[in-house]
């Protein structure tokens, strides 16, 4: 019963899309008031019914309904409590429900929080995502139905996917799709803005915190993934260049260049095309990273089961919508050519190197993601892209952008001229030099030019971003949220850069067997295989191993890596053993069992590996406290905003 | 200005890609083996490792290859329909169990004889439980046979014809539309040529 009251709601909750798709987009064409607010309410009712779905769906999971057949594939009656409510997205039907309700929740709170807008343009804004939620209600209705029923019904359920079963991993598809659905406001907003034939720096500041909310929890959902895949495919890496990995991090590198061209297009009044092309940009690779994953036409270890048919829906929606705002891009955009100009050293050209170069690091990602697709479609070899490509591919357009990020951060609008910011920026080059050289060379030894480049530039960046906050508050002046924010973010950049390059120049890993009693080496730390053991999880089985680690006869831990067989599903998991310091990592995985009670270990010492997901952390706190700027919140309805009283705020 | 009409056009060859792409059905990839003599086997019966059973027992008939193992979360939703097969009796079904990866050491040696002996329990355990499609199981430990067969999972299914030739090959749980629509045809086809 309570399935099909979920049914019911989520047809209900599609039967609203429509109303808010049409009477939205025409209540503003033909400026008939009472349309639009048509419009508004079905939003909110849209809002009431998939969350009732969702609940439906949720409740069928807690109470082990194993007559719903999603609940059957995906829940088991061991399973803990916790997971079955991250069972609710743990596979294709359920994930599509939640992005379903998460696109409500950005369409209310974008009906929320714009009364200070122009009616048309809120009208617009929320029939472009009124277009959205019905073709994905559409999708789940004919497509995926997470409702269907089961008969007779299942004694018990086949159980969550173990890889799945992990707290950082059931968090983490709710973040990703907050940010991936949330590259639908600004798509919106864009659309909006081209069939209103009007685009000025006010638009720019309505789009500005909510491209900002959504890129923090896409940054969040991304750091989730990879913090995952680093304990528990226990392999110890913490980036694949997997095509599903590459599918939600495409749309990052699009909606950064997108934030940073919003700026100028807010202050300066510039780059305006190519800001729409930016937001018509990110939310089209996050459908792209969708239909991805969901379609099979790439092959990934996290690929959810294919459907044919469930491709060639996305495909001709991801068409439709793409398509459509691409030719109104090419229609529209003639009308929005800036006529300010800029001097080649000044922060409108650094933001555009800065657009330029992640846009081309995307471009690489996406060739390197779809070439094996191409070569297929063509009926040419058949191959795979692996990871040396992909790390080589960003690192040639990043290197320079993060070696201009330090100057970039501190020029001013229209013409740079650092002033004494410029001495300050050349001292701190100069210790960040000695201290990047000097201190790894110390503490770990010397090993390439690159991986100096690496720590040399991110304590650069590190130290300026530093400038403009401590400068500020030393002369008592005020600190504008957007200013700290920024700063915040570009300081996690810079952990982010230090952790990632430490890691990868200085990481050693090392493959032996140990029995109970054995005992090896490893970066200075003895590792001693101290007793070997069975554990009963809730769910599975487990051989969990002791072993404590000691480093000049002291003991600094002892870890209990596992390797756990699920009872339902049968697969083998491992569970590494890691002692986490804020400076280091040791990294314990059990391998194969080879027999007379050796296993094969993998051992790994994994310096500043915590920098990388601290810095994006920060990264994401920094998108906090800049969505959270005054400035976003006052009445601007009546505020004249002339390109001059732009161009003196010098804040980004 | 036709620069605006750069990123549309380029956006259409990609969904014209993702098209071509997305009638690629990756299951149906031709196997080498298609038309070319079934590899030979001897191997030891599940039930009894002392019997052997070898693919010249099968001479002259047509047989279907089933690979599966105990392990096998697929194999598991493809049964029932095996278990149908089965019952029609149509043609001898071989089992061919395969354990979750070749039971050797790291040199690559064959495990002591008790771990053997525990992984075909667990397979025979699953036919008791589960009931038997197979006129004959064999265990193949090491995955030599799997591998001859060019078997990359479990489940797959191969029909071989009487001259000892592969006709057809499954990758993934077979169920009964697939048996009609791919088997049928060619166990038919194969029958009134030969014969």
């Amino acid at each position: 019963m309570i399935a099909e009251l979920g049914h019911f709601a989520l047809i209900l909750a599609f039967c609203l899309t429509l109303p808010q798709a049409v009477f939205g987009l025409a209540g503003a064409a033909y400026r008939k008031p009472h349309w639009m607010s048509v419009a508004r309410g079905a939003v909110a009712g849209q809002f009431v019914f998939a969350a009732l779905a969702f609940a439906c769906l949720s409740y069928a999971f807690y109470v082990n309904d194993f007559s719903v057949l999603y609940v059957a594939q995906n829940s088991n009656s061991a399973l803990p409590t916790f997971y079955r409510f991250a069972a609710v997205w743990g596979a294709h039907e359920g994930s599509l429900l939640l992005w379903l309700l998460v696109q409500a929740m950005w369409t209310i709170a974008v009906a929320a929080f714009s009364r200070n807008m122009p009616h048309t343009i809120t009208s617009r804004v929320l029939g472009v995502l009124g277009v959205i939620s019905a073709g994905f209600a559409l999708f789940i209705l004919t497509t995926s139905n997470p409702f269907e029923r089961l008969w007779p019904p299942a004694p018990d359920g086949r159980d969550l996917n173990p890889l799945l079963q992990d707290p950082a991993l059931a968090l983490h598809p709710p973040m990703l799709y907050i940010g991936y659905v949330g590259m639908s406001v600004p798509f919106a907003f864009a659309v909006a803005a081209m069939l209103e034939g009007k685009l000025d720096s006010l638009w720019a500041r309505w789009v500005r915190p909510w491209t900002t909310v959504a890129w923090l929890f896409l940054t969040l959902g991304i750091a989730l993934g990879s913090w995952w895949a680093y304990y528990e495919l226990g392999w110890g890496g913490w980036w694949f260049w997997d095509p599903v990995e590459n599918a939600s991090f495409m749309p990052w590198l699009i909606g950064t260049a997108l934030i940073h061209s919003l700026a100028v297009t807010e202050k300066r009044g510039l780059f305006k095309s190519w800001t729409l092309l930016l937001s018509i940009a990110a939310f089209s690779l996050s459908l792209l990273g969708t239909f991805l994953v969901r379609s099979g036409i790439i092959e990934s270890v996290h690929a959810f089961a294919s459907d044919p048919s469930r491709g060639l829906f996305i495909l001709v929606f991801l068409g439709l919508c793409i398509g459509i705002a691409l030719g109104l891009y090419a229609w529209r955009a003639p009308l929005f050519r800036s006529q300010a100009g800029f001097a080649p050293i000044s922060r409108e050209s650094f933001l555009l190197l800065n657009n330029v170069l992640l846009v081309a690091a995307t471009g690489l990602i996406l060739i390197g993601t779809l070439y094996p697709m191409f070569l297929d479609a063509l009926g040419l070899a058949k191959i795979s892209v692996g990871p040396p490509y992909f790390t080589i591919a960003f690192l040639i357009p990043m290197l320079p952008l993060v070696l201009m990020l330090a100057p970039g951060m501190h020029a001013s609008w229209k013409r740079a001229s650092f002033g004494r910011t410029k001495r300050l920026l050349i001292v701190l080059l100069g210790i960040a030099t000695v201290l990047g050289t000097a201190i790894p060379v110390a503490a770990y030894g010397w090993r390439s030019v690159l991986s100096t480049i690496g720590i040399v530039v991110a304590l650069w960046i590190a130290f300026s971003s530093l400038i403009e906050p401590l400068g500020r508050l030393r002369k008592g002046h005020s600190l504008s949220a957007s200013v700290l924010g920024m700063s915040v973010a570009h300081f996690g950049l810079a952990l982010f850069i230090l952790g990632a390059t430490v890691v990868e120049s200085y990481e050693r890993e090392v493959d032996l067997s140990l029995a109970p009693g054995q005992s090896a080496e490893h970066a200075g730390f003895v590792f001693t295989m101290h007793a070997l053991r069975e554990v009963e999880g809730p769910n599975y089985r487990a051989i969990e191993a002791e072993i404590r680690i000691t480093r000049e006869g002291e003991q600094v831990a002892v870890v209990y890596p596992q390797k756990r067989v699920y009872r339902v599903q049968q697969n083998p998991m491992t569970e590494a053993g890691i002692d986490g310091r804020w400076n280091r990592d040791l990294f314990v995985a059990m391998g194969e069992p080879l027999g007379d009670g050796a296993w094969s270990l993998r051992l790994q010492y994994k310096p500043m590996v915590r920098f990388i997901w601290w810095g994006a952390f920060i990264m994401a706190v920094g998108g906090l406290i800049a969505a959270c700027d005054r400035r976003y919140r006052q009445p601007v309805a009546r505020e004249v905003v002339s390109p001059a009283a732009a161009t003196d705020a010098s804040t980004a | 200005m036709w620069r605006y009409l750069i990123p549309v056009g380029i956006f259409a060859i990609l969904i014209a890609f993702f098209f071509a792409g997305l009638g690629r059905d990756k299951e149906t990839l031709p196997s080498p083996l298609i038309g070319r003599p079934a590899p030979e086997f001897t191997l030891p019966r599940l039930e009894d490792p002392t019997e052997l059973v070898s693919s010249k027992d099968f001479a002259g008939r047509k047989y279907l290859v089933n690979v599966w193992g105990p392990w096998c979360a697929a194999c598991y939703d493809e049964h029932p329909a095996l278990l149908e097969i089965a019952r029609r009796k149509v043609l001898p079904i071989v089992g061919l169990t395969v354990p979750q990866g070749a039971l050797a050491d790291q040199q690559g040696k064959p495990l002591p004889l008790e771990d053997v002996l525990e992984e075909m329990q667990r397979g025979l355990r699953w036919i008791s439980e589960l009931g038997n499609p197979y006129d004959v199981t064999v265990f193949d430990q090491m995955w030599t046979t799997a591998i001859d067969f060019g078997v990359y999972g479990a489940p797959e299914t191969f029909l071989i014809d009487e001259e000892g030739v592969v006709v057809h090959k499954h990758v993934g749980p077979i169920d009964l539309t697939v048996w009609e629509r791919d088997f049928m045809p060619k166990i038919n086809a194969s029958r009134s040529a030969g014969g």
